[in-house]
């Protein structure tokens, strides 16, 4: 049955998803809840909570507001309180009561930027979508209000894109890929948004070409190809061999045909980088990845590169572009984003076990193992988008330890 | 009149001195923080206290999320499952039939089946108006093997009517039946830990030769549908009142509430209550009070004027551990607490200390995030928020009473504060773990 979990955990939640992409940008987040969602997200969905001051709360909605519709309460609150702590901008996010309420989350957030005169932007997460979804839009939403519009391009320049504890946990791999770029002459515009500087991230307009190295940056990277005429690349370098193919790219940008094609950039001949020759060999070697698409097709990719197997990816939430709907069937969205045909995106527990119940390996976050064949080989992968903390300390650094 | 604390820092005024503190509105409400001290129980470690139980929650998934990992902190995710609600089933209308077939298709996957079921559902159901004793119908007829019962994860009802934490600890007990067969039991209801055998308590109750049952006993499923055969049941918590009265008068039991106190006549004028309803004769009890009071006495020598910050975790009472605190000499300067339900000792405390520097805070206003936490002297605290707040690592690393209670309660009070004043702890590691006293794999 769909929609169940017997013995596998949940995802974090789109409304997490929004401060965690927010958190170091000085702004405000708040999460329209009762209770519940601000200790699960600091908790679990926030490994730098403990002793910092990044503000993010909840509004700690009632049965009566909720029956009663009383958004004021809400203004007042954010209104009150963002004139004490003053925010550089504020952030609201929905959950599922809100949804059902049908509180405008969005006009909410301009009455408070008129009030007030910070920034505010509503996003209409709804606590039923994964992470990708709410911190895709946020930084969405954060580009849009804080990226300046006319900057001009700087050679061998990128930004990194998508960037969260949610996927990079805090053990260094965004400093190492950062460190990587710089020592070989490319230089960081600025990154979306985990160890990010944000006056770097005013100028993301200036890069030659972007980064995007988890679904939750897809839509920033859309924005920003649309905006400035800036491709995109999807993957995290693991290995060398990945490492030299994403330096060619972003050393040769101006020969990127970005997979979406700019308005004005014209036909588009090449393919997204670390995707597209595993397909054209592919072959079910069940092995499977089970995880985000980017993360674990760059997975998949190192480990055809290194050792000549095809992994198959297993998306198990949203693949980070605008699609809602179910995409298990869906070849053109997958071809949109960074799966290939033969991945599959699948969010449920008994489709999942389905999927792979005659695979001989299994790379997966631990708490997949009681879902997977007793026969299969398993690689611990841990995830901190599905189990948290609980295996922090055993996640590693890949960008630095792949070679 | 707001007090302001360390405004050269750019910290917001929260703080009210105890001659400003108002019971009824003590702070402005508003946006919500969480501090990072998560060692008070959730409904899904209390749900546990059932034996051979299997938790189902049915919710949206940001609220899965966090329940889920506290089972797997816990190390019994092997016994717990979740149905997620999406858009969809708010849309089309099919909540009932999710949870029902969610429920049942869960149960046929578990090898070894459970002998009950806590199924959870949410602020949705609620506002959604879901048939609930239609869900529980039909799985007590899927299943007759099995027990259900009806648990709720709905915090948007935590300002209104029961909390969710009262009512967890009121269904915790809905799985036992009521039985005509009665013995010479004693049930304490209520609570995560057990209480102390050294305690008042549970010393009278084995000296009246009266068995005692609690569910943080019982191993199996039999021995807690026992606790039906008893003829009292106990409470102490403010948190488990309702619960006790609504499971005595289902079960036939006479309820006996006992709120902690720390004050020595309200802790014998309790026990005298107990002994009274029981049948014994109170005059021959060794309360063991002076006891208790020596070593009080002891702790204050050792600490001396150290400052003190008690929050609201550590005990149901934290008005009345101030005052006895404060009667012996303690240095009580700060009280984090969010409402005020000990309004007869603050007044007594207003009389009696207004002269004295002691100030309370919310633990949930939004500056308490943004305040400097660093002290300018040692603190020494009662509590994990306490704690967290004063950034000490000299605390009593305690949530809910500890399961200690009357005089030996204030001897144990005392021996803890001894050693917390003595040796640090690393309070980042220790408070960050879910549910003290729980199973943690972190």
């Amino acid at each position: 049955m769909r929609q169940i979990q017997t013995f596998t955990s949940t995802y974090t939640a789109d409304v997490s998803g929004v401060p965690s992409a927010l958190y170091e940008l000085g702004g405000m987040s708040i999460m329209h809840d009762a209770s519940g969602c601000n200790s699960t997200y600091n908790t679990h969905d926030e490994p730098r909570w403990y002793g910092s001051k990044s503000m993010v709360f909840i509004t700690g909605l009632s049965e009566m507001e909720a029956i009663m519709g009383d958004d004021q309460k809400l203004v007042n609150d954010i209104i009150k309180a963002a004139k004490e702590l003053k925010p550089r901008f504020v952030a609201i996010a929905g959950t599922p009561i809100p949804m059902i309420t049908g509180c405008d989350i969005e006009a909410n957030a301009r009455v408070i930027e008129s009030e007030t005169g910070i920034p505010a932007f509503g996003i209409n997460t709804n606590g039923m979508h994964s992470y990708v979804e709410g911190a895709g839009e946020a930084l969405l939403h954060y580009a849009k209000a804080f990226a300046k519009k006319n900057v001009s391009k700087k050679p061998k320049s990128v930004n990194i894109l998508g960037a969260t504890p949610i996927d990079f946990s805090v053990n260094g791999q965004i400093e190492s890929l950062k460190k990587f770029l710089e020592s070989n002459g490319i230089k960081v515009i600025s990154n979306f948004a985990l160890g990010c500087d944000i006056d770097e991230m005013a100028n993301a307009g200036e890069a030659t070409v972007n980064l995007v190295v988890s679904s939750v940056g897809i839509k920033v990277a859309e924005y920003l190809q649309n905006e400035f005429d800036t491709p995109y690349i999807v993957g995290v370098p693991y290995g060398d061999k990945m490492k030299q193919d994403l330096l060619n790219l972003i050393v040769g940008a101006d020969a990127i045909r970005p997979h979406i094609v700019p308005k004005n950039v014209g036909a588009s001949t090449a393919s997204p980088l670390f995707l597209s020759d595993i397909g054209k060999s592919a072959k079910n070697e069940k092995i499977y990845i089970i995880g985000e698409s980017v993360t674990s097709k760059s997975l998949a990719k190192y480990i055809y590169y290194k050792y000549g197997h095809v992994a198959k990816v297993i998306s198990a939430v949203e693949l980070g572009n605008t699609y809602h709907g179910d995409v298990v069937k869906d070849l053109k969205v997958r071809e949109n984003v960074a799966l290939e045909k033969f991945d599959l995106h699948i969010e449920d527990e008994d489709n999942i076990a389905e999927a792979i119940k005659d695979a001989k390996m299994v790379i997966a976050d631990p708490l997949y193992k009681p879902i997977v064949p007793a026969k299969a080989v398993f690689v611990n992968h841990p995830h901190e988008g599905f189990s948290g903390r609980l295996f922090r300390k055993n996640i590693v650094n890949l960008v630095d330890e792949l070679i | 009149m707001l007090r302001s604390v360390n405004e050269e820092h750019g910290n917001v005024a929260i703080g009210k001195s105890l001659k400003e503190i108002n019971a009824d509105a003590p702070f402005d409400t508003g946006l919500e923080y969480g501090c990072p001290a998560r060692g008070a129980w959730n409904i899904v470690h209390t749900g546990f206290l059932v034996p051979e139980c299997h938790e189902v929650f049915v919710c949206a998934a940001n609220c899965l999320r966090g329940v889920v990992l506290t089972a797997a902190e816990m190390g019994t995710i092997g016994q717990f499952s979740t149905v997620t609600i999406k858009e969809n089933n708010v849309l089309d209308g099919d909540m009932e039939e999710l949870l029902i077939d969610g429920v049942t298709s869960i149960i046929k996957k578990l090898k070894k089946k459970p002998r009950a079921v806590l199924v959870y559902t949410s602020c949705i159901h609620h506002f959604m108006a879901l048939d609930l004793s239609h869900c529980y119908k039909t799985l007590r007829k899927r299943f007759p093997k099995i027990k259900f019962t009806d648990c709720y994860m709905n915090p948007i009802m935590r300002k209104s009517g029961m909390t969710p934490d009262e009512l967890m600890r009121r269904q915790l007990y809905s799985l036992i039946d009521k039985t005509d067969k009665k013995d010479n039991g004693i049930n304490i209801l209520g609570n995560n830990y057990a209480t102390d055998e050294s305690s008042d308590l549970v010393r009278l109750i084995r000296e009246s030769k009266y068995k005692l049952r609690d569910i943080t006993y019982c191993k199996t499923f039999d021995e807690y549908e026992e606790m039906g055969k008893s003829k009292f049941n106990i409470a102490y918590l403010g948190v488990a009142k309702r619960g006790l009265y609504d499971i005595s008068k289902k079960l036939e039991q006479e309820a006996i509430f006992l709120p902690i106190s720390y004050e020595p006549d309200t802790i014998k004028e309790l026990m005298k209550t107990l002994a009274d309803k029981i049948g014994v004769d109170i005059t021959k009890f060794d309360f063991k009070d002076k006891e208790a009071l020596a070593k009080l006495e002891e702790a204050k020598k050792l600490i001396g004027d150290t400052a003190i910050a008690i929050d609201y975790t550590f005990t149901p009472a934290p008005l009345s551990l101030a005052k006895l605190l404060l009667d012996h000499g303690f240095n009580v300067k700060k009280i984090y607490i969010d409402s005020i339900g000990e309004k007869d000792i603050l007044e007594e405390l207003k009389n009696k200390y207004s002269d004295r520097d002691i100030m309370f805070y919310p633990t949930v206003n939004v500056a308490m995030r943004k305040n400097d936490r660093e002290q300018s002297e040692k603190y020494l605290a009662l509590g994990q928020k306490a704690a967290y707040f004063t950034d000490t690592n000299y605390f009593v690393n305690e949530v809910e009473c500890g399961g200690h209670y009357g005089f030996d309660g204030i001897k144990k009070l005392a021996e803890n504060m001894i050693e917390a004043n003595a040796k640090e702890k690393d309070a980042s590691t220790l408070i960050q773990k879910k549910g003290l006293g729980c199973n943690c794999l972190l």
